[in-house]
């Protein structure tokens, strides 16, 4: 417990760590926390646009869910920032701080632009899709040993390794634009394949995002199954509280990194490929456009619950769509949806405090 | 001759930027707080002295340069204090996770400075590109005579004051961190902050001050980008990933703010020899554009594997501190 003294009169805030919070009480908080991030939000949009705030929360969601074009394209984003988030939780629970989804998905991504372009015109479509999703897992699952390897023998810190080994794989991925590039001089990739649709993920439920929502679900499944029923999940989990301890009780502690960062790097990489196959259909160093980091960011705030996860990556992308939509109905540029991430970002991290902890302000009577 | 020259101007030219960004890292790091949200602090600060100064060049008939600095760095500092305070204010008083907050502040920094960047000439009416030119100009401003020496004055007089400014604040951070009660205060607090803590240290306000005055320098970074880098115009993205090399080049000088200086001169050569490396292809050209980031990797992993402890990073690095569960 803590004391501070506010000012020089009798005014007192005390901290109390809370020993236990009922889930309506946090749930509370945490929907005060999106309130008023929502009513920051509106500050920010109408002081920039001088619109009545009404009219741009209308915008707002009619960005987001205003055609059947626009809800497919909010649930794929959805569900892309799920299925990284949901590829970390093993690392973060094992403690691993794994910075690198970014670079992870870029190398899974790179993978399924490779086979499409050299295979997806010749393989038939079922074919050409599992080794898709294979070959951008075992991309991504390549890019995450690397620094789980370092951090087993070594012990190096893995967040600055994580994070440098992303701007390695941005840069292979401007070399692989170089080699792909279409048509010449355009250091772009073009859409892949755009009259074959060779290795295009098919129509599923009546949507081009349909197999993405699948296997995401799958996903989330195996790895919930993963980290709550297996012997692995538990072992990772024993690591992640003490290595000492892990250690005493048998486990192999520099296998357990090894594997959980296999598996943490193989989910990302197969992100790539519902970004690249599943999606834009086209490489660029902006593939993974800072969804790495934001799904760390949702997968810590969800404290690896599946269905909070879910949540938070819905609440995120609904207003970044949104924003997008404002922003180019005014004319500006579609950063602004990056601040307006920024600012609920601030405000959910923030509230897990007021979860956690009890403040009371009272007057002290005089002494 | 006439190439090294410029190999060495350009790679000076790269590095400075970088190193303030370093220096602001290496004197947060020390505190214990690993401050992800550096590259977002860095374009908040660029941007707010871009806007500081269009502003006043905008509201004035006969803008002066002198005038139009002053304005943009004070701005920048503000602006990049700001940016320091949601960090601190998020991980010391309210005890969130360092690297969620760093992460989210960069998201956050990122799209202030494109977005305000790229659409603040368009939104107070105005056609085209933002571009200060004037302000720019104080900040270009060379020693008069001093330039004019052969190769001396081209080799070590023919940049803006910033560069000079970048190359003190790291002498004297590396001075108070080393020869100053208040720099070990700050060095034990980023080692054990419980020890500090029970030393009588006052461990918040250690980690607020070192962050902010941090988050500060790092923001010089940025306006050194804006107003000599480019001239005092903006482009989108355009600072690119400089913001993560600040945080590679931390590894690379072992916190050490006097190292950075050097590091900073060799993360600004391997960022652009591959101009100057014959015969490349466009694709060799961008594997070479990764020497940076692997330079920084076989450090870190270098520094991992010998174990002296003034190489390594701040032991409490990346942790909150929670002064009831001592």
């Amino acid at each position: 417990m803590s004391k501070q003294n506010k000012t020089s009169g009798r005014t007192v805030i005390h901290m109390e760590k809370r020993n236990s919070i009922s889930r309506s009480k946090a749930w509370a908080i945490r929907l005060t926390a999106v309130l008023l991030s929502l009513i920051v939000c509106a500050i920010v949009i109408v002081a920039i646009t001088k619109q009545n705030p009404l009219q741009v929360y209308a915008g707002i969601i009619q960005g987001a869910v205003g055609s059947k074009r626009r809800i497919w394209v909010t649930v794929r984003e959805t569900v892309v920032l799920l299925v990284i988030a949901v590829g970390l939780v093993p690392a973060f629970r094992m403690r691993f701080w794994n910075i690198g989804a970014e670079g992870q998905i870029l190398m899974g991504g790179a993978a399924s632009a490779a086979l499409m372009i050299y295979l997806g015109n010749t393989l038939p479509l079922p074919v050409a899709l599992l080794l898709i999703i294979v070959v951008s897992a075992i991309a991504g699952m390549l890019w995450g040993i690397i620094p789980a390897f370092f951090k087993a023998y070594f012990n190096t810190n893995e967040t600055l390794f994580t994070l440098m080994m992303n701007y390695v794989a941005t840069q292979i991925i401007n070399f692989l634009i170089c080699i792909w590039e279409n048509p010449k001089g355009s250091n772009t990739v073009g859409v892949i394949n755009s009259k074959t649709k060779g290795g295009w993920f098919p129509r599923v439920f009546g949507s081009e995002y349909g197999l993405s929502v699948l296997i995401v679900l799958v996903v989330t499944i195996l790895i919930t199954l993963y980290m709550n029923y297996s012997k692995h999940g538990y072992e990772l989990a024993v690591v992640g509280e003490s290595t000492d301890t892990a250690r005493y009780a048998g486990i192999n502690v520099k296998n357990v990194i090894i594997r959980t960062m296999c598996l943490s790097g193989a989910v990302c990489g197969l992100a790539g490929a519902l970004i690249v196959s599943g999606a834009s259909h086209t490489i660029s160093t902006s593939t993974a456009g800072g969804r790495g980091f934001t799904a760390i960011i949702v997968a810590w705030m969800s404290k690896f619950n599946p269905a909070a996860m879910l949540i938070v990556s819905l609440f995120l992308v609904f207003m970044q769509q949104g924003s997008i939509q404002i922003a180019t109905q005014f004319g500006l540029n579609e950063n602004a949806s990056d601040i307006i991430t920024g600012i609920l970002l601030f405000f959910l991290i923030g509230c897990e405090f007021f979860v956690n902890y009890k403040l009371s302000v009272y007057r002290e009577k005089e002494a | 001759m006439a190439v090294l020259i410029t190999f060495i101007q350009r790679s000076i030219g790269q590095g400075i930027a970088i190193l303030f960004g370093a220096t602001g890292e290496i004197m947060t790091e020390k505190s214990g707080n690993l401050n992800l949200g550096i590259p977002g602090i860095m374009y908040m600060g660029g941007v707010a002295g871009l806007l500081g100064a269009f502003f006043y060049e905008n509201g004035n008939e006969s803008p002066s340069p002198l005038v139009g600095m002053l304005i943009s760095i004070i701005c920048c500092l503000l602006c990049s204090l700001l940016g320091g305070l949601i960090y601190t204010f998020l991980t010391v008083t309210l005890r969130a996770n360092q690297n969620v907050v760093g992460l989210a502040l960069t998201t956050f920094g990122t799209g202030f400075g494109n977005f305000f960047g790229g659409s603040i000439s368009k939104m107070a009416g105005g056609v085209g590109q933002i571009s200060v030119k004037t302000t720019a100009s104080a900040f270009r401003a060379k020693i008069p005579g001093l330039f004019g020496l052969p190769v001396i004055g081209q080799l070590l007089f023919s940049y803006g004051f910033l560069t000079y400014l970048a190359i003190i604040l790291a002498i004297v951070c590396t001075y108070f961190l080393k020869r100053t009660r208040a720099g070990l205060h700050l060095i034990a607090v980023g080692e054990s902050p419980a020890t500090a803590d029970s030393a009588g240290i006052n461990v918040p306000k250690y980690k607020y001050t070192a962050t902010l005055v941090g988050s500060m320098i790092a923001g010089l970074g940025g306006l050194y980008f804006v107003m000599e880098y480019l001239a005092g115009t903006w482009s989108n993205n355009g600072f690119g990933d400089r913001g993560w090399l600040a945080v590679a080049l931390v590894i690379l000088a072992l916190w050490n703010p006097s190292n950075a200086i050097w590091g900073s001169l060799v993360f600004g050569a391997l960022y652009i020899i591959y101009i100057y490396i014959p015969g490349l292809s466009r694709a060799q050209q961008e594997l070479c554009k990764m020497l940076p980031y692997l330079v920084t990797l076989i450090v870190l992993v270098i520094t991992s594997r010998r174990n002296k402890p003034e190489n390594q990073p701040p032991a409490s690095l990346g942790l909150s501190y929670f002064r009831e569960e001592r």
